[in-house]
């Protein structure tokens, strides 16, 4: 008979066979795991990285004033100061970049005037409204409003 | 002992006692703070944002802008972020009639307002919550609050399940369509890491909505929210939303 550990060979085997696959697990996932996964958190720092990779499609007001000076200007003193300047101009980081590539666009006024200014549920009261049908039923609101500097008289 | 010795030693030590995973967390817990990306420091930020609710004219340009800047499909299924009509008659806070076509693309349709309603706009974003629903769902790691404040997905990690879109509850995600991943704002993460400001802020005509640095002492953020009612949607459920809202009204859910 067998004294101690004698019996326990099988034992041994299987905690061999445990740290294999303990070794394994571990060689594994080192090599599907990114080695910058877990550097912030639970996540790829990587993707920090991806997601500020893109590129900026609207340039930001700023950018209009190194050449657009004199129109920066009057609007900057107009009820419109607050307003980007591709809010009504459209994208145009490529123009920044490239004055040659992709002019302003020139809004339309009885769509782009009216998506504000038509009298609607749910406007502040604060805000400026008309009826256009009332206000001005025909011909482009430039006419009578500057749209760099809307008040009129 | 020279630093290029040192940093030798220390290096292969590494490579040789650990796995390259378990070398990167050392390497972080060595440096006692996280790395500073080139160029914009993780650590000076911690990105919030504001919305005015009584600044808000309905216009639709923030709508339009983020699509434009983050390439969202224009079906109206897909929105970053959208703009709803809250028509709240009499006394009745609890039953709103909400209406947001296209998520406010176009605007709204002109509709008459009644002389008992009372109305108003509530634009609609990722809350970038400090303690997000999505974020906790998901079951690899591919979206995350970032270091800075701002809640991202890792297309390259993401694998679709879906789970996150289904925790958000403000219904703030979706399944691109082309790539079949989760996709969300991102509080422009492209623009803000390089001092502008996100696309949606940039076009609000009204300066209803704001990008806020919480982490930045001279931010206006602090005013606001010293010197506002302020509230956040679904303070409930504890997502530790930094979007936050001025004179937003009871009937919001």
């Amino acid at each position: 008979m067998k004294e101690g550990l004698g019996h326990a060979s099988h034992l041994f085997r299987m905690a061999g066979l445990f740290v294999v696959g303990l070794v394994l697990f571990l060689v594994v996932r080192s090599l599907l795991v990114p080695a910058d996964f877990g550097k912030y958190g639970h996540f790829r720092a990587g993707a920090l990285a991806d997601n500020r990779e893109k590129p900026v499609v609207y340039a930001g007001r700023q950018a209009c004033t190194d050449c657009h000076d004199e129109a920066v200007t009057r609007k900057a003193a107009g009820a419109h100061a607050g307003i980007g300047c591709e809010t009504c101009h459209g994208a145009l980081a490529a123009h920044a970049d490239d004055p040659a590539a992709g002019k302003p666009q020139r809004p339309d006024p009885r769509v782009t005037c009216l998506v504000c200014h038509e009298r609607n549920a749910g406007k502040p009261s604060w805000f400026k409204v008309i009826v256009v049908e009332e206000h001005a039923p025909s011909g482009p609101c430039a006419d009578c409003h500057a749209p760099h500097s809307p008040a009129v008289g | 002992m020279d630093s290029a010795r040192r940093n030798f030693v220390a290096a292969s030590g590494k490579l040789l006692l650990l796995t390259p995973v378990a070398a990167a967390a050392l390497d972080w817990v060595l440096a006692g703070e996280p790395e500073k990306a080139p160029g914009y420091a993780l650590d000076d930020h911690w990105w919030a944002f504001t919305i005015d609710i009584a600044r808000c004219i309905g216009c639709g340009s923030c709508v339009r802008a983020c699509k434009t800047e983050n390439h969202v499909p224009l079906e109206p299924y897909y929105f970053r972020t959208w703009v709803e009509r809250y028509r709240v008659k009499g006394a009745d806070e609890e039953h709103p009639q909400v209406d947001s076509p296209d998520g406010a693309y176009n605007g709204f349709p002109v509709l008459p307002a009644a002389p008992d309603e009372k109305s108003f706009f509530v634009p609609k974003l990722c809350n970038h919550c400090a303690h997000s629903p999505c974020v906790q769902v998901c079951p690899v790691g591919a979206t995350f609050e970032s270091p800075d404040g701002v809640v991202l997905v890792d297309k390259s990690y993401c694998l679709g399940c879906r789970y996150c879109v289904q925790a958000c509850p403000y219904g703030c995600r979706y399944i691109h369509p082309e790539t079949m991943t989760a996709d969300k704002c991102t509080l422009c993460y492209h623009r803000i890491t390089r001092g502008l400001t996100t696309a949606c802020a940039e076009n609000c005509p009204s300066g209803a909505r704001r990008l806020a640095d919480l982490k930045d002492p001279k931010d206006p953020i602090h005013a606001f929210l010293r010197e506002n009612a302020i509230q956040v949607l679904k303070p409930q459920m504890a997502t530790g939303s930094k979007c936050y809202y001025k004179d937003l009204d009871g009937a919001v859910r």
